[in-house]
């Protein structure tokens, strides 16, 4: 087992996860209320990570990372370093690829607010903020638990873009499933079914806490409940 | 604070939902918006909570203005101070029905919130049933919870967008006494919409009669009911048996006669009609008597018209009646009688019979 790997991958996702839960309530929030006018726009650029090649996802980073590039050279002002093969910029790669997994589910949680209920907030005397926190996250958490537990466990699976934004740099970018790539490889079998168990372990069971949810879900909304 | 609030308004919008009204609620005063779907009453209503803001014109709540195109305000729902009850109930459902009544009290020190929330479910005959959430209410329950909500915090004008349709009947009637008397205890100006006449004649002090977003007639009840403004709000109200005729003669002394299909009507004579006029006009249920020929009373035989028993259906305790007059056999008079009377005079289809119209009870549209 690669200890460090793991340490790597299990931070990647906690921190994408974390960073994808206000985008993905701020973007699906606005997309399931709001008549935005390039609404179509913005969700096939949402979910366009869900069809790409992760190759082609890496590609466009690296190019828009790049010295040459507006966004690297703010980056390398601000920082004073590149984004290319560095923990930030796997994580930065990795929050993109992930945004539908953020937005959908809490696109859908906030859709299934009723308008009245939004509305009554506000006659209630709740500024948009308060009523965010006191009436609508409480009704969309399940979604937000939702978003969290499918970015977490996508991340730790990511591949594509993490090879290719990342590199296999150990201790900086080298995760538990480049790990695996690498050892079987080097035709170490052994090692990489360890590894492979625990990435499989821990995928089925945030899928089977989903399923939870899911019903849990279910049961209120049979009890009445949005 | 909320004593002697009273609440104007004029409010203009076009495009898809159309409107144009203009109205002043006196403190205290119910007024009822009553229209078809479509007719505009939840946007008005919408927009005076400044939850619709597509919408140009003027809002004033006493001295305060909620909105003004000209000078630029648009207040945001939660600065109005209104109290609002929403057709579905609209309760917060992760929260108990306590807690419902606590958050429009956030500026006050909990305890004394907790105290006034307990007092107004009481009041709403819910006392027991704090820490209920609304899955766990019924209809009614619900929809108590949602009044003392809008009311707890002293609004400066109370909203309610048809509260009572998603109850049953019993439970319908029941609310609507419970909001009659919690009226009498508050003097906060309310808007009711509804489109359901029967409602908006219980509990209103004036009916606004909402088509297409422009105001048709406002009036007490009972003058709308006896003198709609219009052909057209008499048949957003379902009244019945309205025909055209022509003035004969108006005068003080004759009175008003009316060419009806070659049949002279006389009336009281009526301002504002002159000889040879065309006019809409309108035979309310209660402008007519009904006779058999072969028993005649003795009394009142006023423009007498003959006819037939075209159609007699069974509702309930009444009777619709259709009469297909002789003169004019394509313009029936239509009407509600007792069952008990269709029995006691052993009414049936096809019998001749002959009606008194009224010259008081019918009404001339100008």
């Amino acid at each position: 087992m690669e200890w460090q790997a793991l340490e790597i991958s299990l931070r990647l996702a906690l921190f994408t996860s974390l960073l994808l839960l206000p985008v993905g309530i701020f973007l699906g929030r606005a997309l399931a209320w709001k008549k935005l006018p390039a609404s179509n726009w913005i969700q096939s650029l949402v979910f366009l990570p869900l069809v790409l090649p992760p190759t082609v996802l890496g590609y466009y980073f690296l190019v828009a990372v790049s010295g040459e590039a507006p966004f690297g050279q703010l980056w390398y002002s601000l920082f004073g370093s590149q984004l290319a093969f560095t923990f930030e910029g796997l994580l930065l790669a990795c929050i993109l690829a992930n945004l539908p997994f953020a937005v959908q589910p809490l696109m859908h949680a906030f859709g299934n607010i009723d308008p009245e209920i939004r509305d009554a907030a506000r006659v209630c005397g709740l500024n948009p903020w308060q009523a965010l926190i006191r009436i609508e996250l409480p009704l969309v958490w399940p979604g937000l638990l939702g978003a969290f537990l499918l970015t977490f466990t996508h991340t730790l699976g990511e591949f594509g873009v993490v090879l290719m934004v990342g590199g296999n740099l150990e201790g900086e970018t080298r995760t538990l499933a480049i790990a695996i790539y690498d050892q079987v490889q080097a035709f170490n079998m052994q090692a990489a079914g360890q590894m492979a168990l625990l990435l499989l372990a821990l995928a089925f069971f945030s899928l089977l806490l989903l399923q939870w949810l899911g019903q849990l879900k279910v049961r209120r909304q049979r009890a009445g409940e949005p | 604070m909320s004593e002697h609030l009273d609440l104007r308004f004029q409010l203009k919008a076009q495009g898809d939902i159309p409107l144009d009204v203009e109205l002043h609620c006196q403190p205290g005063e119910l007024l009822a918006l009553l229209g078809p779907s479509g007719s505009g009453k939840t946007t008005l209503l919408r927009s005076l909570a400044g939850l619709y803001t597509q919408v140009k014109g003027e809002i004033y709540s006493g001295d305060s203005c909620w909105q003004s195109t000209d000078s630029g305000i648009q207040l945001a729902p939660e600065k109005r101070q209104l109290g609002m009850v929403f057709q579905s109930y609209a309760l917060f459902p992760h929260l108990t029905a306590l807690d419902n009544l606590l958050i429009p009290l956030q500026g006050l020190p909990k305890k004394q919130a907790t105290q006034l929330a307990r007092q107004w479910l009481e009041r709403v005959h819910l006392k027991g049933l704090e820490r209920r959430k609304p899955s766990e209410l019924s209809g009614g329950q619900r929809q108590r919870v949602a009044l003392a909500r809008a009311l707890i915090a002293r609004p400066r004008a109370l909203l309610l967008d048809e509260p009572f349709s998603a109850v049953d009947q019993a439970t319908r009637q029941k609310l609507r006494r419970e909001l009659a008397l919690l009226r009498q205890e508050i003097a906060v100006p309310t808007l009711l919409v509804t489109h359901d006449l029967e409602e908006a004649l219980q509990l209103a002090d004036r009916i606004c009669v909402l088509h297409r977003g422009q105001l048709l007639q406002v009036a007490q009840p009972e003058c709308l009911m006896q003198r709609p403004a219009s052909p057209t709000v008499a048949r957003l109200l379902g009244m019945q048996n309205l025909f055209t005729g022509q003035i004969l003669g108006n005068s003080q002394e004759e009175g008003l006669r009316l060419d009806w299909q070659g049949q002279q009507l006389t009336l009281p004579f009526k301002e504002g009609f002159t000889t040879g006029q065309e006019v809409t006009w309108m035979a309310p249920p209660h402008s007519l008597i009904m006779h058999r020929p072969d028993r005649p009373v003795t009394g009142d035989r006023e423009n007498p018209i003959k006819g037939k028993i075209e159609e007699l259906i069974t509702l309930g305790p009444h009777a619709s009646l259709a009469i297909r007059p002789q003169h004019a056999p394509q313009w029936p008079l239509r009407f509600y009688v007792p069952q008990h009377f269709v029995q006691r005079q052993q009414l049936a289809q096809g019998m001749q019979v002959s009606l008194s119209l009224m010259g008081k009870g019918l009404h001339l549209f100008q």
